[in-house]
């Protein structure tokens, strides 16, 4: 069974096994605005959690994106390159950003569930 | 609310903001809409297609009146106002000591007075700037109860032939005073994004009446302050505080031509205000740096204070303006190199995020305008 868990940061991860796919929610890509590049972490390359994993561009400004847990990065989305407004128009499918195979499943406790991150995104306003 | 957004001031149309989805955000002292949902790619893409309408009541209106307005103006200035024809627009630049610039703006000759408009970042200081020179026969009147709407883009003649006819009549760089939908506006063809449109001042307590009979119309949509910056960027044109500031000469910043003929060395009024024998100095020998277009190689938009090396990893010169151009559909920026690595062609490094990239000096504009000339 697969489950989508939530950083505060506004990322999120879909576990399956010991394999999460990481992206950004919604209401980060909203509050970006317009993407228009992103930097991807390598193939093979080892991140912590809470290291910065990947850089979002928006007409405006660049972000950080943050691993929301430790693990090694078996691929990253090479559509993004061609079409970065997938952040935009589907942040939570094709505009995925990496997979990750988890190194500790238990560092997924401390994130949030789906209905946790919209009541924290409710209380951000 | 922050204390902060206490003290950040409205424009007349900050409710029409709202109303529209605006996306305020802090700029220059004012609540401003850096977009609308439409979001910046799709209002750039509404300006350079048909017409966008922008809020730029935030900028400073001025009025100087009196037989020596336009010759105490040119003691402040290296441009021609004195010979200014009446309904003539034209750009100028408020310079220090040193040759630097303290503000650049647009002066209008009205007729009975000049009608000037500068940065809302520099509008107190050029206020006090202009109160401390002036001198006797000129007063200064600082426009606080008016509201200045930009309506720019290829649909944007259209719109005004139906609303204010009159105003087809101007050619770029000239204004006039126009009735549009019965308020009394002055209104000039110019602006700040490379496309033919005009800049329509309105008293505030209009503005809001005049915004939404503009954006009545099918051709004309709101457009926010992340989309005028794209804009201007693709059309070279500077931003104050980023490409020229006090640090920058004119002549470094390639704004040789809003120096008069008039104002210069061999002209009927040599010099004459702050920084001339600097920058007259500069125009007879040359410079050392140079403002230049910058095209990144790849897709990662270099942004100002990006460091830009020689091919040898040598320091040469900074970025000041930088994003993503949805025209062009890459990266663009603008910035300041050595003068011997200004040519268009020179391949440079510029460094994002620790890492090189590759980039192009390359000529302004990255779009052509679209002036109408008549």
């Amino acid at each position: 069974m697969s489950e989508r868990k939530f950083t505060e940061d506004h990322e999120w991860i879909l576990v399956e096994g010991d394999t999460g796919t990481v992206g950004i929610s919604d209401y980060a890509q909203e509050q970006l605005g317009d993407v228009v590049f992103v930097e991807l972490p390598a193939e093979g390359s080892s991140i912590d959690k809470g290291a910065q994993a990947a850089t979002v561009e928006s007409v405006k400004a660049a972000s950080e994106i943050y691993a929301p847990v430790s693990g090694e990065v078996i691929a990253a989305n090479g559509d993004l390159a061609d079409d970065p407004a997938k952040v935009n128009s589907d942040p939570l499918g094709d505009g995925w950003f990496f997979k990750i195979k988890i190194a500790d499943p238990g560092q997924l406790d401390a994130l949030m569930d789906e209905a946790s991150y919209k009541s924290y995104v409710e209380g951000l306003h | 609310m922050t204390s902060q957004d206490a003290e950040l001031r409205r424009t007349p149309l900050y409710d029409l903001h709202r109303e529209l989805g605006g996306r305020m955000v802090p700029f220059a002292g004012y609540e401003m809409p850096v977009q609308y949902p439409s979001g910046i790619l799709k209002e750039h893409a509404q300006t350079r297609e048909r017409a966008g309408l922008f809020d730029v009541s935030h900028m400073g209106q001025l009025r100087l009146r009196g037989a020596r307005a336009a010759a105490a103006l040119e003691n402040l200035v290296p441009v021609d106002v004195v010979d200014l024809p009446v309904g003539q627009q034209r750009y100028a630049l408020f310079t220090n000591e040193v040759g630097g610039i303290l503000d650049d703006f647009m002066a209008t000759n009205a007729g009975d007075h000049l009608f000037v408009v500068v940065n809302a970042a520099c509008k107190a200081a050029d206020t006090a700037h202009l109160r401390a020179h002036l001198g006797a026969g000129c007063e200064l009147e600082e426009l606080t109860g008016r509201a200045l709407l930009a309506l720019q883009g290829p649909a944007a003649a259209a719109v005004m032939a139906r609303l204010a006819p009159a105003a087809t009549g101007l050619v770029f760089m000239t204004g006039a005073a126009v009735e549009i939908d019965g308020t009394p506006c002055f209104v000039t063809r110019s602006g700040y994004t490379g496309e033919d449109g005009f800049e329509i001042s309105a008293p505030a307590e209009r503005a809001e009446a005049l915004a939404r009979r503009l954006l009545a119309e099918d051709a004309v949509a709101p457009v926010g302050l992340g989309a005028r910056d794209s804009l201007r960027l693709e059309a070279g044109l500077c931003l104050y505080g980023h490409d020229i500031d006090t640090q920058t000469t004119p002549v470094e910043a390639g704004l040789t031509w809003a120096l008069s003929k008039a104002r210069r060395a061999e002209g009927a009024r040599p010099g004459g205000y702050p920084g001339a024998e600097t920058i007259l100095r500069q125009l007879a020998e040359g410079v050392r740096r140079r403002r230049v277009g910058l095209r990144p190689a790849g897709r990662v938009p270099v942004r100002d204070g990006a460091p830009l090396l020689d091919e040898s990893g040598r320091a040469v010169g900074r970025v000041t303006s930088g994003g993503f151009g949805p025209s062009v559909g890459g990266p663009v920026a603008m910035g300041y190199v050595e003068t011997a690595l200004a040519k268009p062609g020179t391949r440079l490094v510029a460094t994002v995020r620790d890492k090189p990239q590759e980039i192009e000096v390359v000529r302004l504009p990255f779009v052509a305008p679209n002036y109408h000339r008549g």
